[in-house]
């Protein structure tokens, strides 16, 4: 009998099509154009070739905008993952501590993020912030507190609040993945002798690969387009010092209205996304993959 | 319809029509005779529709690094492209 094919599901992904056409490609189409030209006012533009991207691709003030966004995406990995996998491991497994645990690592993620800059504002203010008063009346520190005032400041201060809003989700996921490993593994563990590192080692480490991945994942694409905590917190300064890819682009496109650079600069940074969400995406898909062959 | 705000121009007009072709001919490809996912060089399994995507955004990377690191022709980062493309499609 021949094989039937029936192809009208297609239709049903029109809509969908359709909406992606007007959310994303018309406006990165437009995107592309506004790159190649000079643009003085409405209907009044000059093409320009590929200079907005040379100008962009030679920028230093782009190449420390970037340099700093790599900085803290790493760090940001670099104490969230570790973390968040020691909260998970010492998260109570039975009774109303679960629930309880669960409840006060949910806050940080429920609150908006322009909030969230708000809050750390007034917590570190030196002059009425618990935290900035608190620090500065120990007087370890030569120059006072006052994540305004030294760029070291700001970047604790911006680590400490992005730690602290963000952690909690890498804890949650461990937390699921933890309590998916059989009871037996750990039986056979005890049988064996296994000390508490060993089966960390080798039972839940392995066991949570797949939720660190989507952990990681997730982490390095929401802290590479960060701008809304830093925008409320610092505003990208003192300086520079915190000006993160987005915040050096807003400026740019709204601030000073570069329209040109600003597409171009938009365009690069759109690659430079495209290029890591391929890579965890594929390291995603192959995850446990090697697992099987074990 | 409108398009004055969208500010076309013919080089991107080009560019954009080259990518919906190159697309439409993908499909085509696809249904005279369906990919078989495989591994090459890059060491992942890849289906031709990720092969094109690899080779597209390599040939992004490659016209931007030619722009930013040399001051020659644009036009000269045109033939070593089209060759990554082929190479990706071929063998990756």
């Amino acid at each position: 009998m021949e094989k039937w094919e029936d192809n009208r599901a297609w239709f049903l992904v029109l809509p969908v099509f359709v909406i992606v056409a007007f959310s994303a490609i018309i406006p990165l189409m437009t995107v592309v154009n506004y790159s190649l030209q000079d643009i003085f006012g409405p209907g009044n533009a000059v093409f320009v070739g590929t200079e907005w991207y040379k100008e962009m691709l030679t920028d230093k003030r782009l190449h420390d905008a970037l340099a700093r966004q790599f900085l803290f995406s790493g760090l940001v990995l670099l104490i969230e993952i570790p973390l968040g996998i020691l909260i998970a491991l010492a998260m109570p497994k039975k009774g109303w501590g679960v629930s309880a645990s669960l409840v006060i690592l949910a806050i940080p993620l429920l609150i908006p993020w322009n909030v969230i800059g708000t809050i750390w504002i007034i917590f570190t203010r030196p002059d009425i912030g618990l935290f900035g008063v608190g620090i500065n009346s120990l007087n370890l520190l030569d120059v006072p507190f006052d994540h305004t005032a030294r760029p070291s400041y700001a970047w604790i201060t911006l680590m400490a609040m992005e730690v602290w809003h963000w952690t909690p989700l890498v804890a949650l996921l461990c937390y699921a993945g933890l309590r998916a490993i059989p009871e037996a593994y750990y039986q056979a563990a005890k049988i064996d002798g296994a000390s508490k590192w060993a089966v960390f080692l080798y039972i839940q480490l392995p066991k949570m690969r797949g939720v660190l991945t989507i952990a990681v994942l997730l982490r390095w694409m929401d802290s590479f387009l960060i701008y809304a905590e830093p925008f409320a917190l610092t505003g990208g300064g003192p300086g520079n010092s915190t000006t993160f890819l987005s915040i050096y682009l807003v400026k740019l496109a709204t601030g000073q209205f570069d329209l040109g650079p600003a597409a171009a600069f938009s365009l690069i940074y759109f690659l430079i996304v495209l290029l890591f969400s391929f890579i965890f995406y594929q390291a995603l898909l192959n995850v446990g993959k090697g697992e099987k062959a074990s | 319809m409108r398009l004055d705000w969208m500010y076309w121009t013919v080089p991107s007009a080009i560019f954009f029509s080259a990518i919906f072709l190159m697309i439409c001919g993908m499909l085509a490809w696809e249904i005279i005779s369906p990919t078989v996912e495989r591994t090459g060089f890059l060491k992942i399994p890849t289906t031709r529709g990720t092969r094109f995507f690899i080779g597209l955004l390599g040939t992004a990377y490659i016209h931007l690094a030619w722009i930013g690191l040399s001051d020659w022709n644009l036009w000269f980062a045109m033939p070593i492209a089209v060759a990554w493309i082929i190479i990706v499609m071929r063998w990756g």
